[in-house]
């Protein structure tokens, strides 16, 4: 059960003169995301905004300056973000296939004083919340990891990680969607495809969608 | 329709770009400097929403294959048609087998070239910029290339008037390297020291600046607090890491990061930010919501000079 919350209000920060930071907290938690994409549906539907992309627990607002101004619009999604609105679309659940064999596999495990085999078992155990896709396209921020399973990003990003890495960093864990450069560490790998370029939208996770990993066997 | 004879350093095809894909985490795109894009447009008797060629430090060549109407906007990289210079901000007829040419950089960093009836291109998630990351959109989601035919999206609607052009008071100038910015909402996680000189001191674009952002060197801003929870970024947005080098996100900017966001340059001065080039020199100075938006309405009435019939 996740513990029990005062109601907060949103604070509301400028973005620039064309958009606004609404936070709802500053915790990493699947209750308060929920909100957040809740919120940030609701306010798609708004006249007056352009685009609203939920965050962990913060939406970020873009809004037609002709229609609303920084006060008009945070007062309005301070009585919306009040009535919590519900989250439209289901999140769907998606089971993927990881060959638990990454680079940092052993690093991560003789870190945390674990075996392979409890670094696996622990990183395939939860169905973890898809808080936001971003980043890169294709990207998802999973979690929350187990606790037994937390550790501070590398020192050194690496400048290149594959697409496909399966990774984890604090109380989150990814999929790199591209080659890109990242400082999280490594522990398998997964064939899915997450950016879909000729689909859309164009990549395989939402917003509150839900992901389970899986250890497939190694073809050997 | 027009034929590519050298691409020039980085050309690509760009519009408004698509906003409504940056919740896939695919940047929005779209022209950098949006002032420039749409008076090109304007002036050549488009829509805003039209695509324009966007050439980053340098023009491409190319050769008209039917007559048609142009219009160069934003970095003056001294257009010439057949040899002669060709004013900028200013339509001009192309007969077939015209050759528009650019020399060397006198100011900025992005030139628009529009065409009246626009540029055709492969529209991806509602937009033919070009996603050089993804591949996608554009011509063939890449750069021109040398051999490239470039299509009319449509005849004109508007009929195509040579000569309309933008009075050099109402255009950008772009040798006012200041960037007006409003707080963020992390400026408090810098110390006061830092707070003064991220408003005060000269930054320097350093060589890591393109389209998705530009690095920026000078000196070192000390942040402190924890690690934030990732949110969804905007273009504008000055962000500094733990290494005090602040990062100012432009047109392909990631969709949402960690890292503090100390201001937020104002859409008006995005046009002047998008021209800036690597050794240049840049301030930010602190605003209100209200003076943005006085500066933002002013860039909307010179633009408007341009829709009239």
């Amino acid at each position: 059960m996740p513990p029990p919350r005062s109601i907060q209000k949103a604070r509301i920060h400028p973005l620039g003169d064309t958009a606004l930071l609404a936070e709802l907290g500053s915790r990493l938690d699947t209750a308060l995301n929920t909100r957040a994409i809740g919120l940030a549906g609701a306010l798609r539907k708004r006249r007056d905004v352009r685009q609203a992309i939920a965050g962990y627990s913060s939406v970020t607002v873009h809004f037609d300056p002709d229609q609303a101004t920084h006060e008009s619009l945070g007062a309005a999604i301070k009585r919306l973000a009040a009535k919590r609105p519900k989250m439209e679309i289901p999140g769907r659940l998606h089971r993927i296939p990881v060959e638990y064999d990454g680079p940092d596999l052993e690093d991560v495990a003789s870190e945390l004083g674990l075996s392979i085999e409890a670094v696996v078992a622990a990183h395939t155990h939860p169905i973890y919340r898809v808080f936001l896709v971003g980043f890169v396209p294709g990207w998802a921020y999973l979690g929350p990891l187990p606790e037994e399973l937390e550790l501070p990003r590398r020192h050194v990003p690496r400048t290149h990680v594959a697409a496909g890495s399966v990774a984890i960093a604090g109380r989150q864990t990814g999929i790199y969607p591209l080659p890109v450069p990242g400082g999280w560490h490594l522990i398998g790998r997964s064939s899915v495809k997450l950016f879909l370029p000729d689909s859309d939208p164009p990549c395989l996770f939402r917003a509150g969608d839900r992901v389970k990993f899986f250890a497939s066997r190694k073809t050997s | 329709m027009l034929r590519v004879v050298e691409p020039g350093f980085q050309t690509t095809l760009q519009d408004l770009g698509r906003p409504a894909a940056i919740a896939a985490g695919v940047p929005p795109g779209g022209a950098m400097d949006r002032f420039a894009h749409r008076a090109a447009n304007l002036i050549a008797g488009n829509s805003p929403q039209d695509a324009t060629l966007e050439c980053t430090m340098s023009g491409p060549s190319l050769v008209a294959r039917e007559s048609c109407l142009i219009a160069i906007t934003g970095g003056d990289f001294e257009p010439c048609v057949n040899g002669a210079p060709m004013p900028m901000w200013t339509a001009a007829f192309l007969g077939p087998g015209d050759r528009l040419t650019f020399g060397p950089r006198r100011s900025g960093a992005r030139a628009y070239i529009a065409v009246a009836g626009g540029f055709e291109g492969e529209r991806w998630l509602g937009s033919r910029s070009t996603s050089l990351m993804a591949g996608r959109g554009g011509i063939h989601g890449r750069a021109l290339a040398r051999g490239d035919e470039l299509a009319l999206a449509a005849e004109r609607s508007a009929p195509a008037v040579a000569g309309r052009h933008l009075p050099p008071t109402l255009r950008t100038a772009y040798s006012d390297q200041t960037l007006h910015a409003m707080p963020g909402p992390h400026l408090r996680r810098l110390d006061v020291e830092s707070r003064r000189l991220l408003f005060s001191a000269p930054f320097t674009v350093s060589r890591d600046a393109d389209r998705m952002g530009y690095r920026l060197e000078g000196p070192g801003l000390a942040t402190s607090g924890e690690e934030l929870l990732s949110f969804g970024l905007v273009a504008g947005a000055l962000q500094v890491p733990r290494s005090g080098q602040p990062i100012l996100l432009m047109a392909d900017h990631q969709t949402a990061g960690g890292y503090p966001v100390a201001a937020v340059v104002i859409s008006a001065s995005m046009p002047i930010a998008a021209q800036l080039a690597p050794g240049d020199s840049v301030r930010f100075v602190q605003t209100t919501a209200a003076e943005a938006n006085r500066r933002r309405l002013a860039l909307s009435a010179a633009l408007a000079t341009l829709s009239a019939p």
